[in-house]
């Protein structure tokens, strides 16, 4: 369930920042086999979402070639103070959240 | 023996890493196996894919397949009028041809993506990124991988 989140505390009206995160999550592709030779069941996040005051900001969908611990990182112009919300989805039920503040002069 | 194509790559790669100038070869999507192409106009449709806009940072020569560092990036002013929709990311080789589908708005500021991929053996990775305008712009880069991901066995 641990994610690593980084956003900038602070920022200007306008500018462009960097959102990285990383979720930790096994990210099973559902080829692999076992020694025996029975076939590990996939074991994937699907999706992330992040938020920015309740907007939608960015979306993506993931595959098996995904490496585990999912990293992503992507760009937003900061508008106003607020909330990031972040969420992964997966496979098994699989539902993990987080979220991150900042202050916009 | 003649010299197979696989060979001749895997010798490039190694002559450039040799020649220390990170080269990652640029090629039109000529000969690309039917998964990858059927993957590619699952999201495009019947659209023209043009080359260029897009870039796509990727060393191009992995000791490890199961962790490579990938940022894709596209030219655009980032407006309301002229964005970049999404970004797409299929490679040649995997047992699937997806890798990650990324969307953006005229708020991302920036049309980068980061993530980090797994590559089951030496091939292609394709990134295509549908703008604003419904057109469709791509590019492709060649890596060679020596411990391949997904499909070892597990202990």
């Amino acid at each position: 369930m641990a994610a690593l989140i980084n956003v900038p505390a602070k920022a200007k009206h306008g500018d462009v920042i960097e959102i990285r995160t990383l979720t930790s999550h096994i990210m099973e592709t559902g080829f692999r086999h076992t020694a025996d030779g029975k076939l590990v069941p996939r074991d994937i996040i699907t999706s992330f979402t992040c938020r920015y005051n309740g907007a939608e900001i960015f979306r993506a969908d993931l595959f098996p070639a995904i490496a585990a611990n999912p990293y992503l990182s992507f760009f937003t112009v900061a508008k106003e103070s607020g909330k990031f919300e972040f969420e992964w989805t997966g496979d098994n039920g699989y539902s993990s959240t987080a979220s991150a503040s900042i202050a916009v002069e | 023996m003649p010299t197979t194509r696989r060979q001749f790559l895997s010798l490039a790669g190694g002559a450039t890493v040799a020649g220390t100038i990170p080269i990652v070869t640029i090629r039109p999507l000529d000969a690309t196996p039917a998964m990858l192409t059927a993957a590619i106009r699952n999201v495009v449709g019947e659209a023209q894919i043009r080359t260029g806009r897009v870039k796509l940072d990727i060393p191009p020569l992995v000791e490890n397949g199961n962790t490579v560092p990938m940022t894709v990036s596209v030219t655009s002013p980032m407006t309301a009028n002229d964005y970049v929709k999404s970004i797409h990311v299929f490679n040649e080789k995997n047992p699937q041809p997806n890798i990650g589908n990324f969307y953006l708005n005229p708020s991302s500021g920036r049309a980068q993506v980061s993530t980090r991929i797994r590559l089951a053996d030496t091939q292609k990775v394709v990134a295509v990124a549908r703008l604003s305008d419904d057109t469709f712009w791509q590019v492709a880069a060649d890596i060679v991988v020596t411990l391949a991901a997904c499909t070892e066995e597990m202990n």
